[in-house]
């Protein structure tokens, strides 16, 4: 009996942290949507920002947003995979390689805004890109990098490793082993680790505020070297930099940012899906 | 004598400081079956990773000696691995297919040394599953996974997936210990027609599998070559006390 009491009060207390931690979420997304889903109409999702940003609509920010984690993701993403590879693969187990795994590891807690501060310095400054979209999509892949990298050495990890000595066995070389009996069983875990870090360099504004993100531009950027709005900044900007904008564009705004995330999400998880289903198992 | 598939001249294997295999001498015949017996942790399953250079994986390990694969020292530097490994093939204890279908399994180490794009295999997957006795039960499934199989056909497809490289010859480590006894009956019975075609050198801690299949045993000790020769002279009449001892249950 008293075993039976102690299962329902374990229990009890199991679901109610976790009905705990799901409510925030679940606030945040109905307010969210319930005070920004009438800003959303197409001329909102595609026109310019009229009227100093008052009206019209925040196309340049979503442009921006989704240039910006699409040039992180090709630069954070065969960087780190192939790090990844050379780490679990090739480097042995020596006092130097765990320290570079700590560091890795390590460098996922680094506050964002000095990933910024690092991008200007290096990018912007040094390398004289200026503060463009190369800029800040360097800052925001290296940011991703950590993320990217464990998880993709824990996917290779999981790996077992039956699947490399048979391959070896078959008379395989190392690479073709890597790259026919290993890659292709890791790649839903490196997707996991892309959508985590597709997801933070949608939304940080640190990164973007000294590399890349304009207050507000007239026309759409160009070319790498260009500056761009982007939408995390841009909400910072229009909730607190300017006056008289109307409540339902700062939630529409929020709103948009969250969409963007789920969508290159979605788009990631479908993804590994399709991988998960080749495989077979 | 026929000329020897493998030959070894005072072979000695070190784990970093632990001296696991001491002065092996032993010369494999061509189309037979050796059985390499001895108690756990004797070195038999050490030596015959020696065969297609398996040990290479594990840090520390180097050795001394001469191993002659066809005449060929498989230590020389010049070695071409891979040709080695596709020469000399290996089936493992626990049966390991990938989880890929029947048919991939089997062209994985085809497609690896292929280096033209597209060729017709279904020739040689079936050639292979013929040989291993599955292609009645499986030439309607081959597009599915391997893992649906019962762990004999896991068993019996990585052995046509080694057969599928063409080796001279195949090496098996315990291949049976995962199998219950009929299964094990059959794999037996399949290692006597591949004996045909193929050199086999098998590992077994089991020693009435050893007398039932093989031709000639070498029981290891300690990192030893403590007796070879013909299975039935070495079960019926052991010249050394402690390769009696062993077969007669004394110890092991």
């Amino acid at each position: 009996m008293k075993a039976q009491t102690e299962q329902r009060i374990a229990v009890s207390i199991l679901f109610l942290c976790t009905f705990l931690v799901v409510v925030p979420v679940l606030v945040i997304l109905i307010i969210i949507s319930m005070k920004g889903v009438s800003a959303l109409t197409v001329s909102f999702l595609f026109d310019m920002p009229q009227n100093g940003m008052t009206s019209g609509g925040i196309f340049p920010a979503i442009l921006g947003t989704v240039y910006l984690v699409v040039g992180a993701i090709v630069f954070a993403v065969p960087l780190g995979v192939l790090s990844a590879i050379y780490l679990v693969e090739y480097a042995k187990d020596t006092p130097l390689s765990r320290l570079i795994k700590l560091a890795i590891v390590n460098l996922a807690g680094v506050p964002s805004v000095v990933y910024g501060l690092f991008g200007l310095g290096i990018f912007v400054i040094f390398f004289g890109f200026g503060a463009s979209i190369l800029s800040g999509s360097l800052t925001l892949g290296i940011m991703i990098l950590p993320v990217i990298i464990t998880a993709s050495r824990e996917a290779l990890e999981s790996v077992p490793k039956t699947f490399r000595i048979v391959s070896l066995s078959l008379g395989a070389s190392k690479w073709q082993t890597i790259r026919h009996s290993v890659l292709p069983h890791a790649i839903p875990g490196i997707l996991t680790g892309t959508i985590l870090g597709l997801g933070r360099a949608a939304g940080e504004t640190a990164p973007i505020l000294f590399t890349v993100a304009a207050f507000y531009l007239p026309k759409l950027p160009q070319s790498v070297f260009d500056q761009t709005m982007a939408l995390p900044y841009h909400l910072y900007v229009i909730s607190t930099q300017v006056p008289g904008i109307p409540e339902h564009t700062r939630y529409g705004t929020a709103l948009v940012l969250l969409l963007l995330v789920l969508l290159l999400n979605l788009g990631a998880i479908i993804l590994r899906y399709q991988f998960r289903k080749k495989k077979k198992w | 004598m026929s000329k020897p598939a493998i030959e070894t001249r005072y072979l000695n294997l070190f784990y970093d400081t632990f001296h696991a295999l001491e002065d092996i001498s032993i010369s494999i015949e061509e189309r037979k079956i050796t059985a390499l017996i001895g108690p756990s942790g004797c070195g038999k399953s050490t030596l015959v990773r020696v065969f297609n250079r398996m040990n290479d994986l594990i840090e520390g390990v180097h050795i001394t000696g001469q191993v002659l694969v066809e005449g060929e020292d498989i230590y020389a530097p010049n070695i071409d691995l891979i040709e080695l490994r596709r020469k000399v093939g290996m089936v493992f204890q626990r049966p390991n297919p990938f989880p890929l279908s029947i048919r991939k399994n089997i062209t994985f180490g085809l497609e690896i040394h292929n280096t033209t794009r597209k060729t017709d295999y279904s020739g040689i997957i079936e050639e292979s599953l013929r040989s291993v006795l599955l292609w009645d039960d499986l030439k309607d499934k081959l597009d599915r996974s391997a893992l649906e199989l019962s762990l004999e056909q896991q068993q019996r497809l990585c052995i046509a997936r080694v057969i599928a490289m063409k080796p001279k010859i195949i090496l098996m480590d315990e291949p049976c210990s995962a199998l219950d006894p009929i299964a094990t009956s059959r794999i037996e019975e399949l290692m006597q027609e591949l004996q045909k075609e193929y050199t086999i050198v098998i590992v077994t801690h089991n020693m009435q599998q050893a007398a039932r299949v093989s031709d000639y045993t070498a029981f290891l000790y300690l990192g030893k070559l403590i007796e070879y020769g013909e299975t039935k002279r070495l079960f019926s009449a052991p010249r050394e006390k402690q390769t009696e001892d062993y077969i007669t249950g004394r110890f092991g």
